[in-house]
């Protein structure tokens, strides 16, 4: 069932993986009994498990259905302030499934999403992104008809709020944070990289440079959380290499972040904590060496548990 | 990330910035749009000509207002005739049946606009594309049957006398002086504009216009932006009108009808989207070009059309846009 009082959305480009998924091929009688959809009061709830107010982000039951079928199914976890957390599974696990409800793109059809002490189940994505949630997008959602630089301008948005006659006036108050944020975002394009491409329109860039412009526009808004669906996809090995790079050092600011990836050498060298995703259910979590040991993982993602060595990748 | 993206702005930079600022094409476009309405009054030789220009200023502030919502915003609207005559008739019904300052009358008659739009656009704004252009297209309609019919107040299709504009107790009559006072609210609605667009808000709305989950994902309500720029379009609009009505002395329920509104539509479709210039342009070229073709007779609206696609098909971007890329290219 659906939040009450929050309409279903859902954008044409975001895809549901669930549906990927067969019926058929769905694990049966692992489960005690099938989650009790929780309709929701009110909003803000004071929430119950879920609650620690230092920034951690807390799922609780969460499911998604698309019609009938189970993209996410009673999933639940934390993740702690600081960490590089990890979100691994075969295609069609429901990985971007579960990127687009913890960003309010989908609605749960039950189950909660708070962060730190804020509940946020069925907010609108905006609302996400104010409580200090960020994202990237694994097909590529740049605004490509604005510059590199005024792209990252918008991503600080939430940081430069102005009324309309200021804006229609462009009091100097406003020119004054316009400068600013000009700079901080010049600041950010080099921090990527980018800073050769900063005036040239993004529909002109290289798709390596349009991921990193991805990542730039999201920590434009200086978020607690930043959520990054597959940024190492389609990179050569050097460029993935700088991904790398790049998370240790957001997480080394303090930054958490969860990284959805295929690319397990990249997901085994940065991660603190990994949580594997199986025909959108929890398989199991743990740190990189007991997920990699796991037989369970192992049979996920090869059908067999004779070839542990693609984890070992 | 505040260790990163601090920066200390600093004199040369801010010089830079200004510099910027004044060599951007918005600010180009902005500069010779004033030079020529300085200049044109050296050209025109008889009132013809001024009324002319009038009429293209009067269109243009509401192509400028339309271009905010259909060129940056990526939403349609084939109902903006309905919010331009509303503004026309609302400023004469205050002015002559009330007695109001025409000044006052227009103010109060934008503000009531605004209102409208805002009560309107906050249902039909949740719709995209096709349903939207749908429903603002019934708006429209209705707006226009309304006129028509209640002939008490608004004398119906034979439209009603507009008492003419009188600012500080003078009386602003004849071609040349509404001429400047025409040509005065083009270029202000144009700054304004560009401002708008220069602004968060701005990048908000093109923001909205390529992806609206990734401006969502920036944290933009995007509902609340689409409703403000339709508001802001509507008054751009219900100003325009109200200025029409004033000066034509007379207004007839055609300012309303459905034609009016695609009529602007093409100005800003063909002018250019995304150019505040070019919806200038747009509604110059489609205002003059009639004057010129009635020379053709029973033909012109055929040539008419045909010129609209021919320009179509070799400027598809429109021709602002369009003449800007081809020069850009050309520059080395």
């Amino acid at each position: 069932m659906r939040a009450k009082g929050y309409p279903e959305r859902g954008w044409p480009s975001a895809q549901p993986e669930g549906l990927l998924l067969s019926a058929a091929g769905l694990p049966q009688g692992v489960r005690a009994a099938p989650p009790e959809a929780v309709p929701r009061t009110s909003r803000p709830m004071r929430p119950q498990a879920c609650g620690d107010p230092a920034g951690t982000l807390c799922v609780e039951r969460l499911s998604k259905e698309f019609g009938g079928v189970h993209a996410i199914e009673d999933v639940s976890f934390a993740i702690r302030p600081g960490t590089v957390h990890s979100i691994i599974g075969p295609n069609g696990a429901g990985k971007t499934t579960l990127l687009n409800l913890l960003t309010g793109v989908y609605a749960p059809s039950s189950g909660r999403i708070v962060f730190g002490e804020r509940e946020l189940t069925g907010a609108p994505p905006h609302e996400f992104a104010a409580a200090g949630i960020g994202r990237t997008f694994q097909n590529l959602q740049i605004f490509f008809n604005m510059s590199a630089l005024e792209n990252v301008m918008t991503g600080r948005h939430l940081r430069e709020r102005c009324g309309l006659l200021a804006a229609m006036l462009h009091t100097p108050r406003l020119a004054r944070a316009e400068h600013e944020c000009r700079a901080k975002a010049n600041e950010l394009l080099r921090f990527l990289g980018l800073e050769d491409y900063a005036h040239s329109g993004a529909d002109s860039m290289p798709y390596g440079a349009l991921k990193r412009l991805e990542i730039a526009r999201a920590l434009a808004a200086e978020p607690q959380l930043l959520l990054l669906d597959e940024p190492a996809a389609g990179l050569n090995p050097t460029e993935a290499l700088e991904i790398d790079g790049l998370i240790k050092r957001l997480a080394a600011t303090g930054t958490t972040v969860v990284l959805v990836e295929h690319n397990m050498r990249l997901v085994m060298g940065v991660s603190d904590h990994i949580l594997v995703l199986d025909y959108g259910r929890k398989l199991c979590e743990g740190t990189a060496d007991e997920v990699r040991n796991d037989p369970r993982v192992i049979e996920a993602y090869l059908g067999a548990t004779d070839a542990p060595e693609a984890l070992h990748a | 990330m505040d260790s990163l993206a601090r920066c200390e702005p600093n004199a040369s930079s801010r010089f830079d910035a200004l510099v910027a600022r004044w060599r951007a094409p918005r600010t180009v476009g902005f500069v010779a749009l004033a030079l020529v309405v300085a200049l044109l009054p050296l050209v025109m030789v008889n009132n013809y000509y001024y009324d002319i220009a009038i009429l293209v200023a009067l269109n243009a502030i509401v192509c400028v207002g339309l271009n905010l919502l259909i060129g940056y915003a990526g939403q349609i609207s084939l109902g903006h005739a309905g919010f331009f005559a509303l503004g026309a008739y609302g400023s004469a019904l205050l002015a002559s049946r009330y007695g109001w300052p025409p000044v006052v009358a227009l103010a109060a008659a934008t503000a009531g606009v605004g209102l409208v739009a805002y009560i309107v656009g906050r249902p039909i704004l949740r719709l995209k594309g096709h349903y939207l252009a749908m429903a603002t297209l019934g708006f429209g309609i209705i707006v226009s049957i309304v006129i028509s019919t209640e002939d008490g107040w608004t004398g119906g299709p034979d439209g009603m006398p507009v008492p003419p504009l009188t600012l500080f107790g003078f009386v602003l009559q004849g071609e040349r002086t509404w001429y400047w006072l025409a040509g005065g609210c083009l270029l202000l609605a144009v700054w304004i504009a560009s401002n708008l667009i220069d602004s968060p808000i701005g990048r908000a709305l093109r923001a909205v216009h390529t992806s609206e989950v990734a401006a969502e994902v920036a944290g933009i309500d995007s509902a609340r932006h689409k409703l403000l720029v339709f508001v802001v379009s509507a008054v751009f609009a219900a100003v325009a009108g109200g200025l029409t009505a004033y000066y034509g002395g007379f207004i007839t329920p055609a300012k309303a009808s459905f034609l009016h509104s695609i009529e602007l539509v093409t100005m800003v479709v063909f002018g250019g989207m995304a150019s505040t210039l070019g919806a200038v342009v747009g509604a110059a070229v489609l205002t003059i070009l009639p004057q010129f073709l009635t020379v053709l007779k029973e033909y012109e609206m055929v040539v008419f059309g045909a010129l609209m696609m021919v320009t179509m098909i070799f400027f598809p971007r429109g021709i602002v846009p369009t003449l800007g890329r081809y020069l850009q290219r050309r520059r080395p």
